[in-house]
Formats: C-alpha cells, structure tokens, sequence
C-alpha cells in the first residue's frame, strides 16, 4: 500500500479522500457580468439601427388594460398629419392591438410572445426586418401588459413611459418600485373616471413616484375625452427635439434601466453612438 | 417571471467560462441580487435547480448574495439605507438621491476545479 499509485484507497475510505482531495486545484474566478449582458448587447445593436434612422423609440409600460392602446389611438389621431409614425404590438395572444393601430392608417406590427410576460431586445430585432425605419420620426413599442418583467429589459429604445389608470389605486407605484422607478415619465390615465373614484389621489400617486427617488414627471390624461393630450403630444416633440440634437453630437440616450449599483459606480454620461456598419433590415 | 430566462443567460455565461478555463467541474457560482433588481431569489434557485441538469454546472452550488440597499445623497453627502419602495435622503429629504446598491443582477464568480 502506498501513497503514489492510489492502491491504499479503500471502498471504506473513498469518500473522505475524496471529500478533502478537490480543494487543489479550485480557482475562483472573478466575473463581474450582468446576467442580462446578452439581451443588453442586443438592445444596443437595436438602438444603433433606431439612431442610424434617427427615430425616436418609446417603450410604453402598464399593467394590462391601463389604456395604452387608447392614448396611441388617440395620439396617433393628432400627429399623424406632421410625424410618420410606426407602433409595435407586444401581446401574449391576438393581433387585435396591431389592427386597432392600423385602422389608424399608420403602420403596426404585433409580436404575440406566447406565455412570455415581456418584450426583449431579440424580439425586437425580429421585428425589423420586417419593418422598414427609413423616414420613421416616431416608433411607439407597446409592451406586454405586466408591472414587473418588462422594466428590466432595454429593447434598444430610448425612453420609458409608464401609465397608471386612475382605477389601479395611486399606490401602485410603492407596489411596483422596479417599474416605477424605470419610468421617464408617468402618465395618470382615464382621468376621465376620476370623478367616480374616491380613493385616487393624484398628489399621493405623485408622492409614491418621488418617494422612489424618480424625479420624472407626471403627466394627468384622458385619451377618451381629450382631457391633457397636450402636455403629452408636448413631452413627445420635446423628445425627439431632444434626440436629435444628441444625434448631431453623436450621442445617444438610453432609458432608465437597472444601473447595478456599485458596478456601475461612475457618473452617468451621455452614451455614445455607434453608427452600425453591417447588414440591412 | 422571467427568472427561467435569466437563468439561461446565467449558464450560457458560466459554461462559456468553464470553457475558457478548461474546467472539468464546477463548485459553486456565485450571484450579487439587489432587491430591486426585479428578481425573485427563490425563483432562480428552483430555475436552476431544472436548468443545470445534465450540464457542467449539474454539481454546482447556486450562492446568491443579497445586496442591500444604499443610497447616495448628492445635496448633503449622506449614505444611507433604504427599503424598495422609499428611496429618499432620510437627513435632507432630497430625492435626487441616487442608488448605489441595490438593483445588482451579476455573476460575481465561479469556483471551478481547472485539475486534471
């Protein structure tokens, strides 16, 4: 029995050398990479297509049924004449919110995720190959009804808006910290309905979103009745001036996703714009 | 929701390092989760439980780290904790506060054996 060719290793004793053999040769190594680097990378390629076309790209957020459809109905109604427009449709089954789009005379494409909860960057890009983005101001993305998953996927565009229905309760921003804190602008929708509920404050609906140290801002509105419409089609015309300005910098903006504390310690700064060399959609 | 997709991403990262390493197993993988990252802890670990079967990683250890909360005050200079869903400076009341930990979703390391 020795110590070189394994001979002295026993059925009895095999599992205690075994136990306290594997430590040679254990290396820690040190990664330090988001687990979305994938889907970021994607969304990064997406955006440099979006800015290569200078178009503004919307990521509409809520939980289903808020009015999403209604405001781009609506919105569309007002800016079509001097914007060319584009929307795509996230839904887990039916083209019914691309038709409705379409009936507006502008053109929608509707992504039907399955069981999926949320739109990502991949599917995205599916997405424009079919969809041409040349002379394009304006692309709405109206992702699949959920207050949690979608806020943490950048698709490539460049801002969040989240809506409220005045109907969900004005905590639903202390519920949904993740989404909420996404947002670069909260819309209060159905404010029409307001006058029938007694248990929606706007001002504490405000406070829950600056509680979370959002300092976005909050826009009131009702699609239906034409109650604020322009403060938003405002905030939109802001925003693309806003981007194309950045454009001629080359600059781009991204919207505000999960910053991952400490990794990404240092102070934000404009991201940079890369013009995509390779193939077409 | 989606922790079953993340934890794809989370093994297509990790074998790709095993592969550079030239690793035969691995021990353990270790996560940094911020409770605002939007991900539920229980959720990746049963995700994972289903996904490393049959793979590099089927022994492995899933550690996940909860980060905590902390935020940075640029008026006053304070740091200090926060919950979710209050992220406001507790000694000057800002909310221009910013968070410097808390939303983290990143594979920290991985312990692998490299001998032969």
């Amino acid at each position: 029995m020795c110590n070189t060719c394994g001979c002295n290793v026993t059925p009895g004793n095999q599992s205690l050398i075994q136990n306290e053999k594997p430590k040679e040769g254990l290396t820690t190594i040190s990664v330090l990479q988001n687990l979305l680097t994938h889907n970021n990378n994607q969304a990064d390629h997406n955006r440099a297509h979006f800015d290569a076309e200078k178009v503004l790209v919307i990521n509409l957020m809520s939980s289903p049924g808020s009015g999403k459809t209604a405001l781009l109905e609506s919105t569309i109604k007002q800016l079509k004449e001097s914007l060319s427009i584009a929307v795509i449709e996230g839904d887990l089954e039916t083209e019914n919110d691309a038709q409705r789009i379409q009936a507006q005379g502008v053109p929608a494409y509707q992504i039907t995720t399955g069981t999926a909860c949320h739109l990502d960057a991949h599917l995205i890009h599916n997405v424009l190959h079919h969809m041409p983005l040349k002379g394009l101001d304006l692309l709405f993305i109206e992702n699949v009804g959920n207050l949690v998953c979608p806020a943490s996927f950048d698709l490539g565009h460049h801002r969040n808006v989240v809506l409220l229905s005045v109907t969900e309760g004005d905590d639903k921003p202390s519920k949904y910290p993740v989404m909420f804190k996404a947002a670069d602008l909260v819309l209060i929708t159905k404010l029409d309905l307001l006058p029938y509920l007694d248990d929606f404050s706007i001002d504490n609906a405000k406070q829950n979103v600056h509680n979370l140290a959002n300092k976005a801002p909050t826009l009131t509105i009702s699609a239906k009745n034409n109650l604020g419409m322009d403060e938003w089609i405002s905030w939109l015309k802001s925003e693309i001036h806003q981007h194309q300005a950045l454009l001629l910098n080359h600059q781009t903006q991204k919207p505000k996703v999960q910053q991952d504390g400490a990794l990404l310690h240092a102070k934000a700064t404009p991201h940079k714009f890369y013009p995509v060399k390779t193939h077409q959609h | 929701m989606h922790e079953l997709s993340l934890c794809e991403n989370l093994l297509e990262q990790v074998i790709k390092i095993a592969q550079q390493h030239q690793a035969k197993t691995i021990e353990s993988i270790t996560l940094n989760l911020g409770p605002l990252a939007g991900v539920e802890p229980l959720l990746l670990d049963n995700a994972f439980k289903i996904l490393k079967i049959d793979t590099v990683v089927a022994n492995a250890q899933l550690i996940i780290n909860t980060t905590p909360i902390i935020i940075e005050c640029p008026h006053c200079g304070e740091q200090s904790s926060a919950t979710n869903n209050y992220l406001v400076c507790p000694s000057c009341q800002s909310n221009d506060t910013r968070l410097i930990s808390g939303d983290e979703l990143i594979l920290a390391n991985v312990a692998l054996y490299t001998a032969t």
